[in-house]
């Protein structure tokens, strides 16, 4: 994504994309809009006057029109892809040309990471698996969910229901008719439940979440589990580096975090979750809670000195040296918090904060009272917008790309570092 | 005799004060240690305002719908508690023995009325125990601890009475009532007794939950 | 009179107990009382003063001629009671009993909190006899299979992933008929409102997601629904004693609508999965009080009404009488706020029960009691006699009950006991007598 970065118009400066971002061709309605990461162009559904729906980018709308549109987005690499229904059957629609394939139903739509790949889950028939760019899966289930796709794009897996259970069949579920399909290939393993797969980095190895029955917990790694077992377990990732396991494991009613089965962290959290490692797999920190109601961020197992009600959207830098998170009490009083302190301004809502390659800045957008700022090292954009979208950094991060809308316009700036003001 | 009288009167009763104290502090600090380390949960809810919102409001006679609902026996237990707490202490027999020792004095009941008192209190156990003999749900909880207390508390006050009006062997009797005051003391933190220290915390918790997260009075 | 004499057959209890032994029973019995449990269960147990002030509170006990074997301290006494003076040490076949007593012959309703003088929660004391059942296998076949459905599809009625959207869509085309330019937009990022249901609404109750968006459109409110698994705000797992998954649906539920960015959820007309957020499920996942508040149907419609957002063409005719739902009133203090969207919405007097607002009696179906099925269920609605002799006494002919369980509890029981009453959700009556946008 950054390589693609790097050919997008960097020059500092506003642009206008849009004098008005309402639709040019008449329609009932117009839904919520969606923007390229280059912010080069604006989207939304709408209602056409014969009651079909399309995509109206940068004003104009796609040629195609459908019996119904949903969950609009820009592929990593641009493209526009959403949901779309034909004659009573759903397939995916990209940039307006839909794949050749047609299911009873298609939904969640995932990509690779650098948006070449596409997949979806769907149904046919009552049976269940994925799509990879309109390609189905060659063996359905009678239920899939939690469906994943590797960075790579190369493989795509997801829970799957190996039988047909009756009602209330209590014995089945206990014998365990749940296990990962890799590629459309299941599991020789079955399972009281699974949760969360998860590729490596390369798209070979797959790792999930297992319950192997009413009270035991696990990792699955490639249909084999680790041979501890817990209260409770969360997601699991793999190192990047090293291509170890680690998952955020309850022992004796305390979180602690382990790899492989062996623990690394020791259970003395209330709650550790959303692990995350640095990209050279040397730095691993995660959401915790040191004590009840109290949550913070912990790097190498080491929680940060200041606590919150609530904390959120962990973000490390590439090289993990730094890491944001976002806190709030009660969901409201957000603050984005860098290295464990809070920046000074407590909003109505914040998002993700976003580190610039090198970990230098961190930017993210916030909301107060209906209006949305960029604040970037704890500085705010010296203007706000009605609607903005996540701030993306150029490449050598000295500059940050904002996207948004103000009075019915669609604007693309360019700021500089010296653009963010201190107002906080 | 007058050495049994003696034991009992003097050494007996600081060792069940120090029973009763110790015994309270280490009975709280266990259980206070016990919460922190297992019920953290709670504990992150007690609040004292709640707390004494439903202390308060449970102390009035008839205000709770408990109470309302339970007529006779909030009666009976009201005169029973204040009488069981307000006569020792202001029994004039006793601030004499503690002026005695001690050079302290307080104010006493006339003994007519410390007498009726002590009546009240037999017949509240009597009460209580018939209660227990003949109200269905009532006999159906009861178990050996609610007669056991049931009996620590009303012995005290038999025998006590008994002692007063030098009925049977006086110095039997008194000797009788000194022993068993003595066990009530001591007993207080190691039988259900010990409602009197962990009620207050147990209505403090309820009180807290129902006031911060349930907004609902608890009375 | 007893437990042995009311037995009910359930295949949940009788296969989870002849899997057991008395020593296996000890052992699990004793890691919970020393792994889960302190101070808490340790005062209740000591300080009970086997008064029976309680026993007036239980609607079981008044509902079975006084029986006295189902006052709440007799409940305790025949479940966690026995284990705490047994060390543990019980047979297979006391456990199906204590099973049954704590899952289908308690509601955890909490009226009791009302009656005892030293604060003992007895509900606590049923919850905990659950979270020894779950831990032994011994649970009651329906509600256990909506648990497995919670941990499978994280919604309550196995409700897959695709038929959510699909119905959600299908109830936006349906409502298109009477409200064009209609929405039920999915996954909208920063709105002020995600909407959320229980499973049985998109299962069997589509009218109940009907009448939510043509409100909410009506009132013009900037809301979503989200379009992945999360929805689902009811948790079974809380009333089986699964904690695990109880906190896995939280985090589920809490961390949807934190990836939507909303504002607040605002939920159906719901009170079991109202506790969950606001008292039970919050507190495992670690958090002192919802991530997200949570607003209750009753709380939304009385910012509404009273805000000017729904505007009203008639009333509904009264007089009405109501049941409040333990788990709001009791449990969330919005008596009065039901009373005043009431007072709103209806032409005529509201009529109360004899036992009322936080002292109201539960429908008897509350606490996962329903959700144990068939073979509780004569059992259960037997339960309600104290409750509709209540509502009898009224002499009104509607019900407003904002909760479903209630409605399912009380449907029954006006059934039973021939009450010839109408049971109305309130937003039946708010979609029936508002204001429609102009078209
Ligand atoms: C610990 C040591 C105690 C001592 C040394 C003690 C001593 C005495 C004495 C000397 C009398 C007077 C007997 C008489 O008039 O000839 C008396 C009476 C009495 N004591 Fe105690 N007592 C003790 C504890 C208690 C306790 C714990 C209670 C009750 C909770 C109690 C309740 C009474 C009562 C009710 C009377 C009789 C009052 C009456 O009928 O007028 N005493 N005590
Ligand atoms: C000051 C603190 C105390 C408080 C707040 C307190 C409170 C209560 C309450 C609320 C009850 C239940 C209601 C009832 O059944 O009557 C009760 C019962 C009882 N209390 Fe206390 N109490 C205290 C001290 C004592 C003491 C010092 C004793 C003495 C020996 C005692 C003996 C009893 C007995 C025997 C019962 C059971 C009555 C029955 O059989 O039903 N209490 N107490
Ligand atoms: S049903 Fe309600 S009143 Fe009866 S014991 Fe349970 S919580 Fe108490
Ligand atoms: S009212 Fe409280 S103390 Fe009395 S029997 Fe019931 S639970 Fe026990």
């Amino acid at each position: 994504m950054q390589d693609a970065a790097s050919s997008w118009d960097w020059q500092p400066g506003e642009r206008v994309i849009l004098d008005s971002v309402t639709c040019g061709k008449t329609h009932q309605w117009q839904e919520e809009p969606y923007v390229a990461s280059d912010g080069e162009r604006l989207a939304a559904i709408v209602r056409l006057e014969d009651e079909t729906f399309s995509m109206c980018v940068n004003g104009k709308t796609w040629e195609s029109s459908f019996e119904k549109l949903w969950k609009p987005c820009f592929s990593p690499d641009g493209r526009l892809v959403v949901i779309a229904q034909q004659d009573g059957e759903w397939s995916l629609a990209v940039d307006g040309a839909t794949w050749e394939e047609f299911y009873a139903y298609l939904w969640h739509p995932c990509f690779s990471a650098d948006g070449s790949v596409i997949a979806a889950a769907i149904q046919n028939d009552g049976q269940y698996g994925m799509s990879v760019d309109g390609t189905t899966w060659s063996n359905l289930f009678d239920n899939a969910n939690e469906y994943a796709i590797s960075d790579n794009g190369q493989s795509t897996a997801a829970v799957v229901q190996t039988e047909a259970m009756a009602a209330a069949d209590l014995a089945a579920f206990r014998r365990g008719v749940y296990t990962v399909a890799v590629n459309g290939e299941a599991w020789k393993n079955t399972f009281m439940n699974a949760w969360t797969p998860t590729f490596d980095a390369h798209g070979r190895k797959v790792a999930t979440q297992v319950r192997l029955n009413l009270y035991e917990y696990s990792i699955a790694v490639d249909d084999a589990v680790w041979g501890q077992t817990y209260n409770c377990v969360w997601e699991p990732r793999f190192n990047p580096g090293t291509g170890e396991v680690v998952a955020p494991v309850r022992i004796a009613g305390a979180w602690g975090m382990a790899q492989d089965g062996k623990t690394i962290w020791d259970p003395v959290f209330f709650q550790c979750w959303h692990q995350q490692f640095s990209t050279d797999g040397k730095v691993l920190a995660a959401i915790v809670a040191p004590t009840f109601g109290e949550f913070t961020v912990a790097v190498n197992a080491k929680p940060w000195s200041t606590t919150f009600p609530v904390v959120t959207e962990l973000t490390l830098s590439t090289d993990g040296k730094r890491a944001a998170a976002l806190a709030c009490n009660n969901n409201v009083d957000w603050q984005v918090v860098v290295d464990g302190t809070p920046w000074r301004g407590k909003y109505d809502m914040a998002w993700k904060p976003v580190f610039s390659a090198d970990g230098t800045h961190v930017a993210a957008k916030v909301e107060k009272a209906g209006r949305h700022a960029v604040l970037m090292d704890g500085k705010a954009y010296k203007r706000d917008f009605e609607h903005a979208w996540d701030p993306v950094f150029s490449p050598d991060g000295s500059k940050v790309l904002i996207r948004a809308v103000d009075k019915g316009t669609f604007v693309r700036i360019v700021a500089t570092l010296s653009d963010f003001s201190s107002r906080g | 005799m007058y050495d049994i009288y003696n034991f009992v009167t003097g050494p007996l009763v600081w060792v069940s004060f120090a029973i009763l104290i110790f015994g309270s502090i280490y009975r709280l600090g266990s259980m206070y240690a016990l919460a922190k380390k297992k019920d953290a949960v709670s504990l992150a809810y007690m609040d004292w305002k709640f707390s004494f919102r439903s202390i308060f409001n449970w102390l009035i006679p008839f205000k709770a719908l408990g109470w309302k609902k339970n007529p006779v026996l909030t009666v009976v237990t009201y005169v029973f508690h204040i009488c069981l707490l307000a006569t020792p202490i202001l029994l004039s027999a006793h601030i004499i023995m503690i002026e005695e020792s001690w050079g302290v004095s307080w104010w006493n009941l006339p003994d007519a009325t410390a007498d009726i008192m002590t009546i009240l209190v037999i017949a509240c156990c009597a009460f209580f125990a018939g209660r227990r003999l003949l109200q269905k749900d009532v006999r159906f909880l009861t178990t050996g601890q609610d007669w056991l207390i049931l009996a620590i508390a009303a012995l005290p006050f038999i025998t006590g009475f008994l002692a007063y009006h030098q009925l049977f062997n006086y110095q039997v009797m008194v000797i009788a009532h000194v022993l068993a005051g003595n066990i009530m003391i001591a007993a207080i933190p190691f039988t259900r007794i010990s409602h009197m220290l962990f009620a207050v915390f147990t209505r403090a918790y309820i009180g807290s939950e129902f006031g911060g997260i349930r907004r609902a009075k608890d009375w | 009179m007893g437990i042995q004499e009311r037995l009910i057959e359930d295949v949940g209890l009788r296969e989870g107990v002849s899997r057991l032994n008395e020593d296996s029973i000890q052992k699990t019995v004793n890691a919970v009382f020393q792994g889960e449990t302190g101070a808490r269960l340790k005062a209740y147990a000591e300080i009970c003063l086997r008064c029976g002030m309680c026993t007036e509170a239980c609607h079981f006990y008044l509902s079975h001629d006084k029986d006295p074997t189902y006052a709440p301290a007799a409940k305790v006494k025949q479940t966690i009671g026995t284990l705490l003076a047994n060390g543990g040490r019980v047979s297979p076949d006391q456990i199906y009993s204590m099973a049954q007593i704590a899952y289908s012959e308690c509601n955890l309703c909490r009226r009791c909190v009302h009656y005892c003088p030293v604060g003992i929660d007895t509900a606590y004391m049923m919850i905990t006899m659950r979270r020894i059942c779950h831990k032994l296998g011994v649970t009651p076949q329906y509600i256990q299979d909506t648990a497995h459905s919670h941990s499978a599809t994280f919604n309550q009625m196995w409700v897959k992933d695709d038929e959510w959207t699909d119905t959600l869509q299908w109830q936006e085309e349906e409502a298109r008929d009477e409200f064009p330019d209609l929405r039920i937009p999915l996954d909208k990022e920063g709105a002020d409102v995600y909407y959320s249901v229980i499973a049985p609404e998109p299962k069997f109750r589509t009218q109940l997601i009907y009448q939510a968006a043509a409100i909410l459109h009506t009132a013009k409110i900037d809301w979503t629904m989200p379009a992945e698994p999360g929805w689902d705000n009811s948790d079974m797992c809380m009333f089986t004693g699964d904690f695990e998954m109880m906190g896995r649906l939280k985090r589920k539920h809490f961390e949807s609508a934190q990836k939507l960015k909303v504002k607040r959820i605002v939920m159906g007309e719901c009170g079991h999965a109202f506790r969950s957020v606001y008292d039970v499920g919050n507190r495992w996942a670690g958090w002192k009080h919802y991530p997200v508040p949570v607003v209750h149907s009753v709380e939304f419609f009385w910012e509404l009404l009273t805000q000017g957002k729904i505007k009203l063409v008639s009333k509904y005719p009264g007089p009405v009488t109501l049941q409040d739902p333990c788990n709001i009133v009791r449990g969330r203090g919005l008596g009065d706020k039901l009373r005043d969207v009431i007072r709103i919405l209806v032409d005529g007097d509201i009529v109360e029960t004899t036992s009322n607002r936080e002292h109201n009696l539960c429908c008897s179906a509350g606490g996962g009691v329903i959700n144990c099925g068939p073979p509780f269920k004569n059992a259960r609605v037997e339960a309600c006699k104290a409750k509709a002799d209540q509502l009898r006494a009224t002499g009104v002919k509607t019900i407003i009950a904002p909760c479903h369980n209630c409605h399912g509890g009380l449907d029954d029981t006006v059934h039973k006991y021939e009450l010839g009453m109408d049971i109305k959700f309130l937003g039946d009556i708010i979609y029936q007598c508002m204001e429609r946008p102009e078209a």
